[in-house]
């Protein structure tokens, strides 16, 4: 069947041998880094304590750091990074406004609630 | 756009409809739908965490004062055994993507091998995670105290052996004189939380009283969790007066002064809900990553048995590739916000 509106896919997305040699190339340097990313992340958590000043900067580090292996996971192993710009907009977008929504959302409430338990409660 | 792109498409592509939305199949596409629900799921979870972490009035369990215990090596090793699962898991996902990659070369033997490697990566998370399981019902050999002033502290230190109790009056198993030396820290830690234990005098079971015979604790460290009307959160009480103020409440004759591990009415680490949290989140990731290794046989399998061979693509491994990478995502999180942050 002969279509010219749609972009060429097949589900036999074969590669060659030297398109697989750069494949893994990439698969091994990103595992090296979600790696030394974790590394990082628990000598941090190790040595630095909570109650150091330098606590807020290590703890949003640790949120990034996440964000960052999250990233590489999903547009390098899932292939996300591969599909076409509308998958990933309607996976990512979606998934991100309501996530932002509700993280923001409850944390506000929780601290409020916290407050009022310190100020008023039992 | 005509006469740009006038391809054959692949028959089998097409959907229903006769198009492909996306340039995608359906099964990859639904996989990714579902991998948003589920998303969605174990990010509720999270936040509910969030929220019930920042409404808390009790300081929170840190992680790695939690969890700093390595099998065989004991204790003082703060998060390196979750680390250790974190890499296993990453290791298990860079493996699976090695097994696509493989079935884009048709490469029958290359996606075998890879697979085999990412379902034993899958069964050592999960093994691990029972390890960590009962490592975190136990507790630790101290518990948590509520100290005579109403403050709670977790403790820290080397724990001195038990050696026997030498029974002193007799019960009703146990003649004057006998030496147990069986099951030692079961019947203390039982003893301690009925209020059972005074001046080195155990209360057994049966109503025989015997001397405990024990090596001295070191470095004992109090770290308080809970305010009272004296010790404030985030104190350390070290050495013999972290010892003097231990050992008072245990001779206090009162039960439930001292708190040993988690169930799912108290735990030793902190407010209750972190235990449940703990609990329900771990364990509803190390359920899916147990399914993931049950799917990963069975794609395996079919691997083996040169199905997908024959249909002249590996799109299958591909689809169980998204849920197995999915898991690895989820775990990220749970590490970050239950072990790190």
């Amino acid at each position: 069947m002969l279509r010219d509106d749609v972009i060429e896919y097949s589900l036999d997305t074969h590669h060659s041998e030297e398109q697989g040699k750069a494949i893994r190339k990439k698969i091994w340097m990103v595992t090296a880094l979600l790696t030394a990313i974790t590394i990082v992340e628990v000598a941090l958590g190790a040595f630095i304590k909570q109650s150091s000043g330098a606590w807020p900067f290590v703890k949003w580090s640790f949120i990034l750091m996440t964000l960052l292996k999250a990233g590489y996971i999903v547009l390098v192993f899932m292939h996300l990074g591969d599909e076409k710009k509308s998958l990933k907009y309607v996976i990512l977008v979606p998934y991100f406004l309501f996530m932002a929504y509700l993280i923001f959302i409850c944390l506000m409430e929780a601290t409020a609630v916290g407050h009022a338990w310190e100020t008023y409660g039992g | 756009m005509a006469g740009h792109a006038s391809n054959q498409i692949d028959a089998s592509t097409l959907w229903g409809g006769k198009i492909s939305p996306f340039s995608t199949s359906y099964g990859k596409l639904m996989m990714w739908f579902f991998l948003v629900s589920d998303a969605l799921t174990f990010g509720g979870l999270l936040v509910a965490y969030g929220y019930t972490r920042h409404d808390a009035q009790d300081a929170w369990p840190i992680g790695e004062e939690t969890f700093n215990s390595l099998p065989f090596l004991g204790h003082g090793y703060p998060l390196i055994y979750v680390a250790l699962m974190t890499f296993i898991l990453i290791v298990s996902s860079v493996t699976m993507v090695l097994a696509v990659e493989a079935g884009h070369r048709m490469d029958k033997k290359g996606v075998i091998k890879w697979m085999i490697a990412t379902i034993i990566g899958g069964f050592f998370f999960v093994g691990s995670q029972a390890w960590e399981w009962s490592h975190f019902i136990h507790g630790s050999e101290f518990g948590k105290v509520e100290l005579a002033d109403g403050s709670q502290a977790i403790v820290k230190g080397h724990f001195g052996e038990i050696k026997n109790f030498e029974v002193l009056e007799a019960g009703k198993h146990h003649k004057k004189g006998d030496v147990i030396t069986e099951d030692l820290m079961h019947q203390f830690q039982h003893a301690v939380v009925a209020g059972k234990i005074n001046n080195g005098i155990i209360t057994l079971h049966d109503g025989s009283k015997a001397k405990v015979n024990k090596a001295a604790d070191e470095h004992m460290e109090l770290i308080i969790k809970k305010d009272g009307s004296v010790n404030k959160v985030g104190t350390h009480i070290k050495d013999q007066k972290a010892c003097d103020m231990y050992y008072e409440a245990i001779n206090s004759g009162t039960p439930r002064k001292v708190i040993y591990g988690a169930n799912l009415e108290e735990n030793e680490y902190g407010p209750q809900q972190y235990g449940q949290f703990f609990f329900f989140i771990t364990g509803f990731h190390g359920f899916h990553v147990f399914s993931g290794v049950m799917i990963n046989i069975i794609i395996c399998l079919g691997v083996v048995s040169g199905t997908y061979h024959k249909r002249g693509h590996y799109e299958m491994v591909e689809k169980t590739g998204l849920y197995w990478h999915f898991v690895d995502l989820v775990w990220v999180f749970v590490f970050t916000f239950f072990y790190l942050v």
